[in-house]
């Protein structure tokens, strides 16, 4: 447990600091100068000049890249050049709202899929299975900003039940936070929903053919039983696994998502500062979320061991 | 002991998701705080929004849109008919020479941290652009020699020659009044003398004012000012129709317009703007480097019709690059009228038959909507242009305008008065031979009014007659609000988007 443990943090660090070097290198080989941007048209090269050097944009990439690197395991971003803000305000404020849209669309993914997928899975030549697996199908192939746009037409513009787009902190008003999340949460579990459905029911079917189950039905248990007692936790693993790496793919995925329903988000902020080319902002941001996924994928580590002995014995 | 297990993880899972909900109170988008605010506050809907508050340093419209007038004031002001107008001046005399401005300010302003605005201020503010703005706007100071501080209430400019875009320029941000303990984090702390003040605001997003108890002149109509950002033009009309915000300012999509059209509960007005969307040949390199093919495109292309088609016919055929508002304005449609034949001719004696070019496209939705339009026109008249789109700004300021790497291009041109910027400098992308209008240019610019109104229209039909620029439309100034909004400023003449005057019936 300590040695798997050790592994993942080193595993941890390493990815990092590779991670570090690569989002560096490929900020700099997309073509744009924050500089240029900054003063627009009709900068004169005098002026370019002076503003590559207050942005520190005209000193050796390594420089540039230590000076960034060494804030990091402090978590000092610095200051955007192109907002003047300490970018870890910025990211603080913004990775709050990202994490509670992600965190709530992903539990009413899972509410969604774990029930409908098992019944897929346990109805699978029925008509209600194959129902349920067609419109997983037809849910994984709507994107999600389509659903958004569909909704707020329907029920903001339409119908005028909720709000059509807008952010409010829980903290300031909880119930205007509410009414405002909901369309976006929907939109996000709606899709995320019919992808884990999907997920839930080949792992169940595969959990169904196992020799302990059959087992399980020759003591006398019934389908549903033997399944609840013995089946779904062999079939979480799969479903975790998944579960995780969409968890972590959304959070700057659901960007699309944040456009439609004007949620500042991290993806919003991110997408801002690649159009800026605001370096700084573009690194620190994604620099988080290579720590939130290495930290998720942690977490869902240590389940597993959890979730599964044989896991914990191999270690 | 199993089943405990499960219930274990269960409220883990629960008790992580209410501990990352109730630990937030940051990241507000400020719909709520509109809401309950009533009627003594105005929520305002704009897209792009500005990257920091300081015009000084960062180029663009969205910074001076949000806050001239509302923050900042200068001197003079524009209307809205392009006449200057005294504002922190009371009033102003010009010497026989046309060389010496003075100003005699306005008693009892201050700025809104207090201070007192005086001609040090001024000379301080005016000096400031000189030696503190990091913008290419600065230029427009550079005729100013030197400034004399009369007295507190007095002060005295000397221009090394006469000028009239001067006087107007002092009506743009480059004649904004800063103080001079005001000026540390203009980024995010703006200081000025006008009517409000920045509560709040958050990058991206939104940004909040509030009204000035001390304030000098007319009180503003509303208490509270929200300035909010959105991403795209049917975001902006959702939350016009959601309640979300009052106005959508300069409306970015006509073709949603119909539906509030026919809506009794929403006033649209349709003003003009300084934005001219431009489509830009490279004067300087092959085959636009030849006049004849120049003319032929403005021949080639039915501007009326791609006006109709991209914009759904809002916006004001104008022929040249200057604005109604402007004083030198002439409507010089009939000169390139819409006639294939003379564009195949022109194109023939050129020796530039069957035509092959790039057209580089700005990922803007002004510019995807009319690049499609022009693409047929020119194939019309046999010219063959392939689309190619470049990331805007990023990538089309590389390419395009730093580098002058294209042949063709589409760009909304939004400054105020920028004729000569744009044409008697031939560093410029377009790249338009400006020996012909230098001298006059500078002539104009030094007679008196009259004189500079005859003078800039040579230098405007100079332009037009060389084909230097295909200006396919004025930009309109589209607004959309509810009905019982009032005072909104329908044309936009300069970058300012002036909320001052803006209340409820």
């Amino acid at each position: 447990m300590v040695v798997r443990l050790a592994v993942n943090v080193v595993r941890f660090i390493v990815t990092f600091f590779v991670a570090t070097v690569a989002v560096f290198a490929l900020m700099r080989a997309i073509p744009g100068d924050p500089a240029q941007i900054s003063l627009g048209v009709n900068a004169s090269p005098e002026l370019l000049a002076q503003t590559r050097r207050e942005f520190g944009t005209d000193r050796p990439l390594i420089a540039q890249y230590f000076d960034w690197v060494s804030g990091l395991p402090q978590g000092h971003f610095g200051v955007s050049f192109v907002t003047r803000r300490d970018i870890s305000d910025m990211i603080a404020d913004r990775v709050q709202v990202s994490l509670i849209l992600v965190i709530l669309s992903m539990i009413v993914a899972l509410l969604i899929a774990v029930p409908f997928g098992t019944l897929a899975a346990v109805r699978h030549r029925r008509t209600s299975g194959i129902l349920i697996s067609g419109i997983s199908q037809l849910g994984v192939a709507i994107p999600g900003f389509l659903a958004g746009i569909m909704l707020v037409v329907v029920f903001a513009v339409g119908l005028g039940w909720l709000p059509a787009n807008g952010w409010t902190p829980p903290g300031q008003d909880f119930g205007d936070f509410a009414s405002r999340i909901v369309l976006p949460v929907v939109a996000l579990a709606s899709v995320q929903g019919a992808i884990l459905t999907r997920y839930v029911r080949s792992a169940v079917l595969e959990v169904m053919s196992e020799d302990y189950l059959r087992t399980a039905r020759a003591k006398g248990l019934g389908k549903l039983e033997a399944l609840v007692r013995h089946g779904l936790r062999n079939a979480s693993i799969p479903v975790l696994t998944v579960t995780s790496i969409q968890l972590a793919a959304l959070i700057i995925g659901a960007v699309v998502v944040e456009r439609v329903f004007v949620i500042p988000g991290l993806g919003s902020m991110l997408l801002d500062a690649v159009g800026n080319r605001d370096m700084l902002s573009v690194q620190s941001v994604v620099m988080v979320l290579v720590a939130i996924t290495l930290i998720i994928n942690l977490i869902v580590d240590t389940l597993y061991t959890v979730l599964d002995p044989r896991i914990r014995k191999q270690a | 002991m199993r089943r405990t297990k499960h219930y274990r993880l269960a409220a883990a899972v629960l008790l992580a998701a209410a501990m990352s909900l109730t630990a937030c109170s940051a990241g507000s988008s400020g719909g709520s705080e509109a809401k309950s605010a009533g009627k003594t506050s105005l929520t305002v809907a704009l897209t792009g929004p500005p990257t920091n508050l300081d015009f000084t340093r960062t180029a663009g419209a969205a910074i001076p849109q949000a806050l001239m007038s509302n923050v900042y004031e200068g001197l003079v002001k524009i209307d809205q008919d392009g006449r200057i107008q005294p504002s922190l001046a009371e009033s102003w005399t010009l010497s026989d020479d046309r060389k010496t401005y003075t100003f005699k300010l306005h008693p009892g302003v201050t700025f809104s941290n207090g201070e007192a605005f005086t001609a040090d201020d001024v000379k301080f503010s005016l000096e400031r652009v000189k030696t503190g703005w990091v913008s290419s706007l600065k230029t427009k100071m550079d005729v100013v020699d030197s400034i004399d501080v009369l007295s507190d209430s007095e002060v005295e400019v000397k221009l090394s020659r006469p000028s009239n875009a001067w006087l107007f320029d002092m009506g743009t941000p480059v004649g904004a009044m800063f103080d001079p303990s005001g000026v540390q984090d203009l980024a995010n702390k703006p200081v000025g003398t006008g009517p409000f003040t920045v509560e709040s605001w958050k990058p991206g997003e939104a940004i909040a004012m509030t009204a000035r108890d001390k304030y000098w002149g007319q009180a503003p109509k509303v208490k509270t000012l929200t300035l909010r950002y959105f991403a795209d033009a049917t975001a902006t009309t959702n939350a016009l129709r959601s309640g979300d915000v009052d106005v959508v300012y300069n409306m970015q999509a006509p073709e949603l317009l119909p539906t509030f059209e026919s809506d009794k509960s929403f006033q649209i007005l349709d003003g003009t703007s300084n934005g001219k969307v431009e489509l830009t040949m490279n004067n300087k390199v092959a085959p636009f480097n030849d006049v004849r093919v120049r003319r032929a495109v403005m021949y080639a292309i039915d501007r009326k019709a791609v006006l109709d088609t991209a914009w759904s016919g809002h916006g004001t055929l104008v022929g040249a690059p200057v604005p109604p508002t402007d004083p030198y304005y002439e409507d010089l449609n009939g000169v390139y009228p819409h006639d294939p034949g003379k564009a195949k001719a022109l194109l023939k004696e050129a020796g530039a038959e069957n035509l092959k070019i790039t057209f580089t496209v700005p990922t803007r939705p002004y510019a995807t909507a009319v690049s499609q339009i022009v693409v047929s026109e020119l194939a019309d008249v046999g010219i063959d242009a392939t689309i190619e789109t470049a990331e805007f700004p990023a990538v089309w300021l590389d390419k395009v305008f730093t580098k002058h790497d294209y042949q063709m291009s589409v760009i909304l041109a939004v400054e105020s008065r920028d004729l000569l910027t744009a044409f008697n400098n031939p560093n410029y992308y377009i790249g338009y031979d400006n020996s012909k209008i230098k001298d006059l240019a500078q002539t104009a610019d030094a007679a008196d009014e009259a004189g500079y109104v005859e003078g800039m229209k040579k230098v405007v039909r100079t332009i037009t007659d060389d084909a230097a620029v295909d200006v396919l439309f004025l930009f309109p100034n589209l607004i959309v609000a509810k009905a019982d909004v009032t005072g909104l400023p329908k044309n936009s003449v300069t970058e300012a988007l002036d909320l001052t005057a803006a209340g409820w019936k």
